[in-house]
């Protein structure tokens, strides 16, 4: 069937992975994955700065990851829309380069170059943009992406600002497992209870849905946005050094480069064991070896304390939906880290059924997102999401208490309104705090945003009233407005994120990304108009030898050299502009020659045929 | 203060039948969810997010027997205030002075005292499954005639049922401490 490009008007469904990231899109015959330029469908969420300057992602940038690991940067999803505080545990496991100047936002050092972890996300995005534009031949500004359903508010503001940076109007977050019920509803099943258990690269999810007639309403959520298979890697892979210490008398956690190695053979080690009942971590390294087997017992054994830390979200979850194990009719298994068996018979143990494994725990999630863009585009119009903010959002009150708007699992969008009056006279502002979490204490949960209610006319204390509406979009995001009930005036809401990008911030980003931009197509295009001006060469010398050739007069055969000799001269430059009018000049100087040819080609052709 | 009956286009009342709210509550949701409105102007698609979002309060409210019961009494201009946890009702002083005292020493690490923990826990959920039958016959009646003597009497078995709540939640905290 032809791809119908009007069909989704090009909005694309991009995973944005802790390790691997995907693009996919839906036409008349269903979701699919938009492979890479090299194939793969997979595209590393990795990214490298190549010496010359250049931005490397994906696989490339997953070598470069083993040979320039100061200039490259994984995992990086941890950091998004998180303060320095918060991942001190992170970053005594990950080796993220954190420059100086990261107190507001953490800023990562690749080379001689800073980033934020949306810019880094953003060149991620871009690659995946780039990717849907090289298969579609048009270019691609809307996407669908996902997101984990833990994820809090600077979380996702932080995702959606690397959607804008990397050029992407990003029409709807969705939740991870909510994508991954929404391709395995499409494929499998219409009606019932389903519960999705996702455990990805860093992060965990665990869903229960209710499937009625093409609506999807997520009954509850939970998770961990800090659990995931790294972890696992990491455990490995302190063994691994541990190992390697004792056996060589060398800390080799010190050399960038040898973990990065060991890195990898742990990963190779532990996809292994998924399938087979022993593996072994291998390392050579400057002329040194190292192998160590690991069996499948000693492996469950190691695991078993991260495993279990996914059983109590679920359980939690399952109590939230108001649902029995015995009512929930299946279990979705998503995420790479699903594929290791103790996980599964660990969420079998929960559960009591046997999961669902048949769906590519890779690639679910971003077919998902490409049912929602269709959803988004119109064309896909008997299903619905109906999903649920993850965290509660309250405000803080006296004595740091918070007072609870919109509980957990609150179908979204949900608003709230509350009412604000001043304490003491003449007070023309008001501040409130707003925080997101479970606890009761303000310092427990996690602080969202400051708002000044600016304006207020300078009345007596208490007789102010100030009507402030909360409201969280489908996307899960907060916004606040602000009435005078007295005055019916409007109130400038003023936002300070606790944590995350200010709007200029972005904005300049995008600016900077733009020019970025600018110059890797300009490296691009001189790198096709070479391609170009190779394929000519090639092809001028092959007729060289060719009768026609020697049919030119002297003239003719001095104006070929000489035009190819001035491509020769620009062939170095960065102008694709030059080179293209030099290879127009060969084109111009051999159109005699291409003609002979041709004639004689006709005439031999005419030869051989009989009339 | 929005009126969620409204919104869910069903009649004021106490007694509802949650299959017939949700019903509603989908066919709704398909109309004015904010997914159904991308491609359409600026003001339609804000105008969307507030009627989806009206719509989502209203049927969290409502498919809940006490959340409705809440909404309806401060509807109809009841003062449905935090429950203080020192205005213990009377009936109950006795049992919740015995509690307290096991609370205490089962968090002093005393584990002797957790089978009458575990005593109360039942009691008092028997005493929640009572209180939840006295709600579904006060609705019935409230329905027949809208008396407001009787939606005093449902805000009396909601402040009761509330403390009694959060005693089986500080109970059951407890007893498995998270």
């Amino acid at each position: 069937m032809e791809i119908d490009f009007t069909a989704t008007g090009h909005i694309v469904g991009i995973d944005l992975g802790t390790t691997n990231s995907l693009v996919a899109f839906m036409d008349l015959t269903g979701p699919r994955i938009i492979p890479g330029a090299d194939g793969d469908k997979l595209v590393p969420s990795v990214v490298s700065i190549a010496p010359s300057g250049e931005v490397v992602v994906g696989n490339p940038a997953r070598e470069l990851l083993i040979t320039q690991p100061e200039r490259s940067v994984y995992s990086v999803k941890r950091l998004m829309g998180r303060g320095l505080a918060d991942v001190a545990e992170e970053l005594k496991l990950f080796p993220f380069h954190i420059a100086p100047g990261s107190e507001s936002v953490i800023q990562l050092q690749l080379g001689d170059r800073t980033f934020t972890p949306p810019e880094i996300s953003a060149l991620v995005l871009r690659q995946l943009k780039q990717n849907a534009e090289d298969y579609f031949g048009v270019p691609v500004d809307k996407a669908v992406i996902t997101v984990p359903a833990y994820f809090n508010d600077a979380q996702r503001q932080a995702t959606k600002d690397a959607g804008r940076i990397a050029g992407l109007e990003v029409l709807r977050l969705v939740n991870e497992p909510t994508a991954a019920a929404l391709a395995y509803g499409l494929d499998k099943r219409e009606n019932g209870i389903v519960a999705v258990y996702d455990l990805g690269g860093g992060t965990f999810d665990i869903s229960i849905l209710k499937l009625h007639d093409g609506i999807f309403e997520v009954l509850a959520t939970n998770g961990d946005t800090h659990l995931g298979g790294d972890d696992i890697d990491n455990l490995l892979l302190r063994i691994a050094l541990e190992d390697v210490a004792t056996e060589w008398g060398q800390d080799l956690s010190k050399d960038r480069e040898g973990v990065q190695r060991l890195r990898r053979a742990v990963i190779q080690a532990k996809e292994r064991l998924s399938f087979v009942p022993a593996a072994s971590i291998e390392l050579e390294y400057h002329g040194k070896k190292y192998q160590r087997e690991i069996n499948r017992e000693l492996f469950d054994k190691l695991i078993t304390p991260i495993v279990n830390r996914t059983l109590g979200p679920c359980r939690d979850c399952i109590k939230d939906a108001g649902v029995t194990v015995g009512q929930i009719d299946e279990v979705v298994m998503v995420g790479g880290s699903t594929r290791i068996p103790l996980v599964r018979s660990a969420v079998e143990n929960l559960f009591r059924s046997l999961p669902h494994t048949e769906l590519n725990p890779d690639e679910v999630v971003a077919l998902g997102a490409a049912v929602q863009a269709a959803i988004l585009s119109g064309t896909v119009d008997n299903k619905l999401l109906l999903d649920v903010t993850p965290l509660s959002l309250g405000i803080e009150t006296m004595g740091g208490v918070v007072s609870r708007l919109i509980h957990r699992n609150s179908t979204i969008p949900a608003s709230a309104t509350e009412n604000f009056t001043t304490g003491v006279d003449g007070q023309t502002n008001v501040l409130i705090h707003v925080v997101q979490g479970e606890r009761e204490l303000v310092k427990d949960n996690r602080s969202l945003a400051r708002f000044d209610l600016k304006g207020i006319d300078p009345v007596q204390a208490g007789m102010a009233r100030i009507e402030v509406r909360f409201l969280i979009d489908a996307n899960g995001i907060l916004s606040v407005t602000a009435r005078d009930q007295r005055t019916g005036k409007e109130h400038s809401v003023e936002v300070k994120p606790s944590y995350g990008l200010t709007d200029e911030q972005v904005e300049k980003m995008i600016q900077e990304s733009f020019e970025q931009a600018e110059q890797d197509f300009a490296a691009r295009q001189v790198r096709e108009q070479r391609v170009e001006a190779d394929a000519i060469l090639l092809a001028v010398e092959k007729a060289r030898r060719h009768d026609a050739y020697f049919e030119l007069s002297d003239e003719e055969r001095a104006a070929i050299d000489k035009s190819l000799n001035e491509l020769l001269l620009v062939y170095n430059s960065d102008d694709h502009h030059l080179i293209a009018a030099k290879i127009e000049q060969v084109n111009q100087a051999t159109m005699k020659l291409a003609e002979n040819m041709m004639n004689t080609a006709v005439r031999g052709a005419l030869k051989g045929t009989k009339i | 203060m929005i009126d969620y009956y409204a919104v869910l286009g069903i009649p004021r009342g106490l007694n509802l039948s949650v299959d017939d709210v949700q019903q509603r509550y989908y066919a709704l949701s398909r109309e004015l969810h904010p997914d159904r409105f991308m491609q359409k102007p600026e003001a339609e698609r804000q105008r969307a997010l507030d009627m989806s979002s009206a719509l989502n309060d209203a049927y969290r409210t409502l498919k809940d027997p006490i959340k409705r019961a809440q909404y309806l009494l401060s509807l109809e201009g009841f003062d449905i205030g935090e429950q203080r946890s020192k205005d213990v009702p009377a009936e109950l002083l006795e049992e919740v002075f015995e509690l307290n005292m096991a609370l205490e020493e089962m968090r002093g690490g005393d584990d002797s005292a957790r089978p009458q923990l575990e005593a109360a826990e039942k009691n008092f959920g028997g005493m929640l499954a009572a209180s939840d039958q006295e709600l579904v016959a006060l609705f019935a009646k409230y329905d027949a005639g809208q008396s407001r003597d009787v939606l005093a009497q449902i805000r009396n078995v909601l402040n009761r049922r509330k403390y009694v709540q959060n005693l089986v939640s500080e109970v059951e905290k407890t007893l498995i401490p998270s």
